[in-house]
């Protein structure tokens, strides 16, 4: 459903994406993780036609993504890591919007309106203009207007980003119902480990924009021989904070420590 | 057309909320008509050219036009920076949609601005010669607004800042404004001042609203009509260009 082809990216001369390659099947639930700066973001915004790749190829639905916007555009959906409702109308007007602009059949958008706004309890707040919300509030309503139509690609760029854990959990119920019954290919990214290991099928792991690694949790703690997937994870993409030169040495003390912990 | 619709009633929402955006854009007319109205009226008067209020009223009315529609591009930007942007680009809707649904939005709020200033001016003494032809003139406005709302959103998807932006007013939209033949008749002018008039967009509006509501025209409303048509399609075709390549 998503093929990501040596895909490219450089600002100037950073490179943020470096020569990435997945394959992400029809039905599959698909995770990114990845430190800060990893190039997530990056690769999500290509895939979506929002930024041109340095080189390599994209396909989504059997579109060629570069070439082929307006089908490729119609065949996902996506909550962004970054607001982008708008803050001067409601969240009901928002919804209306994003539904009209997504061609909802017109007798379905009402419901799906309410359904989703009380999904995320906003419901008894629709007519609020949504620059009164809180920053949970307005992280719900970006969720619901995702959730509205039913595309064939669904992406959630940390979707659960600023959420109470209740909200956390009714949402990953509410997309893997969603995406088992619409058939749904969803990417995410998180970097709340448990919930990528509780709702993918797979899990692509990205560091400095390089591809790390790619498989289930299971093939992950296999491979580094860890027990939990958050020692797998840190096995993989060290301890030290972003935007620090990754000092080898800790590298290979954490590696080694986490072989101990076994 | 429901795209186009849902977009255009966004504008009209989020223009009925902010009241002192209204208030703003009608204020900067209203200083021009009363401080060059009445500070000009007399000199121009003597000078044997008759009411001076009557010929101001049609250029301030294109003004409050023009510059409502610009302020449309700067409205692309701040969707930029609070993100909105991102939601429209990724819609599976051609980009001619989502430019016109918007520059539409920003053109019916232009015009409205208009109207409020010629409603202002009616209280200040300015009479249109003759009722029935005045209403052309919402045709007029109309026409700049979209051509202008267009030529914003071009310059709203390639501008990265307010700053750009404002140096483009600055340096194209008012010296095309005050080098039209808005604020003074153009018979006595120095050549050169007239050549920039006459190859000027802003020139034929403001001709052809008077010819709506003062009935007279200098360059007369057929080659009036033919530079707004001409300059519509160009910044419509400009506006949509610039808007395919538009990154958020
Ligand atoms: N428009 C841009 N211009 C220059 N550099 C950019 C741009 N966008 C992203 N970058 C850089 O690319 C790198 C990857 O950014 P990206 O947003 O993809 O990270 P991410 O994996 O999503 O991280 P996070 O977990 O923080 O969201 C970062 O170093 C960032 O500074
Ligand atoms: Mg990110």
């Amino acid at each position: 459903m998503i093929k990501v082809e040596h895909l490219t990216k450089k600002f100037g001369d950073f490179i943020a994406v470096n020569d990435i390659s997945f394959n992400v099947q029809a039905g599959e639930m698909f995770a990114l993780l990845g430190p800060n700066g990893a190039g997530k973001s990056t690769t999500i915004k290509m895939l979506t036609t929002l930024l041109k790749p340095t080189s390599g190829s994209l396909t989504l639905n059997g579109f060629d993504v570069v070439k082929q916007q307006d089908q490729t555009r119609k065949s996902f959906g996506i909550v962004f890591q970054d607001p982008s409702v708008d803050t001067d109308l409601t969240a009901y007007e928002n919804m209306q919007l994003h539904a009209v602009m997504y061609g909802v059949p017109k007798s379905e958008i009402d419901t799906r309106i309410e359904e989703l706004l009380k999904l995320v309890e906003l419901w008894d707040r629709r007519d609020s203009l949504v620059k009164t919300y809180s920053g949970g509030m307005k992280r719900r309503l970006e969720i619901a207007r995702g959730l509205l139509h039913h595309p064939k690609v669904l992406f959630l760029d940390e979707p659960t980003l600023g959420l109470d854990a209740q909200t956390r959990n009714l949402l990953w119920n509410y997309v893997g119902n969603l995406a088992h019954e619409k058939e749904m290919t969803i990417l995410f990214t998180t970097h709340y480990l448990e919930e990528a290991e509780a709702n993918s099928n797979q899990i692509a792991i990205i560091d400095h924009g390089k591809l790390l690694t790619i498989g289930t949790a299971q093939d992950l703690m296999k491979q580094t021989k860890t027990k939990s997937l958050e020692e797998a994870y840190l096995s993989l993409t060290g301890k030290e904070l972003r935007d620090e030169k990754a000092d080898p040495h800790e590298v290979w003390r954490q590696r080694q420590r986490a072989r101990n912990m076994r | 057309m429901r795209v186009i619709y849902i977009l255009w009633l966004r504008q009209i929402k989020r223009y009925f909320r902010s009241k002192s955006r209204i208030v703003g854009a009608v204020g900067q007319p209203l200083l021009f008509l009363l401080a060059l109205g009445y500070g000009l009226g007399s000199v121009y008067k003597e000078a044997g050219q008759g009411n001076y209020l009557q010929f101001l009223v049609p250029g301030i009315m294109a003004q409050t036009v023009l510059f409502s529609s610009m302020f449309y591009g700067a409205m692309i930007i701040f969707d930029r920076q609070f993100g909105f942007l991102k939601e429209t680009m990724v819609a599976p809707v051609g980009r001619l949609k989502i430019m016109l649904g918007g520059a539409l939005g920003g053109a019916t709020t232009s015009v409205m601005q208009g109207i409020i200033v010629f409603l202002i001016s009616l209280l200040l003494g300015f009479r249109p010669y003759n009722w029935p032809m005045a209403l052309f003139s919402l045709i007029f406005m109309s026409v700049l607004a979209l051509a202008i709302t267009s030529f914003s959103s071009g310059i709203g998807s390639f501008v990265q800042d307010m700053q750009g932006f404002q140096a483009i007013n600055q340096f194209l939209v008012f010296p095309l404004y005050f080098l039209s033949g808005a604020l003074y008749p153009l018979n006595h002018v120095p050549t050169w001042l007239r050549i920039i008039a006459e190859v000027n967009p802003i020139s034929y509006t403001v001709d052809a609203m008077r010819w709506s509501m003062i009935g007279t025209s200098r360059f007369g409303i057929v080659h009036d009509c033919i530079a707004l048509g001409i300059t519509l399609v160009v910044l419509i075709v400009f506006g949509v260009m610039r808007f395919r390549h538009i990154e958020p």
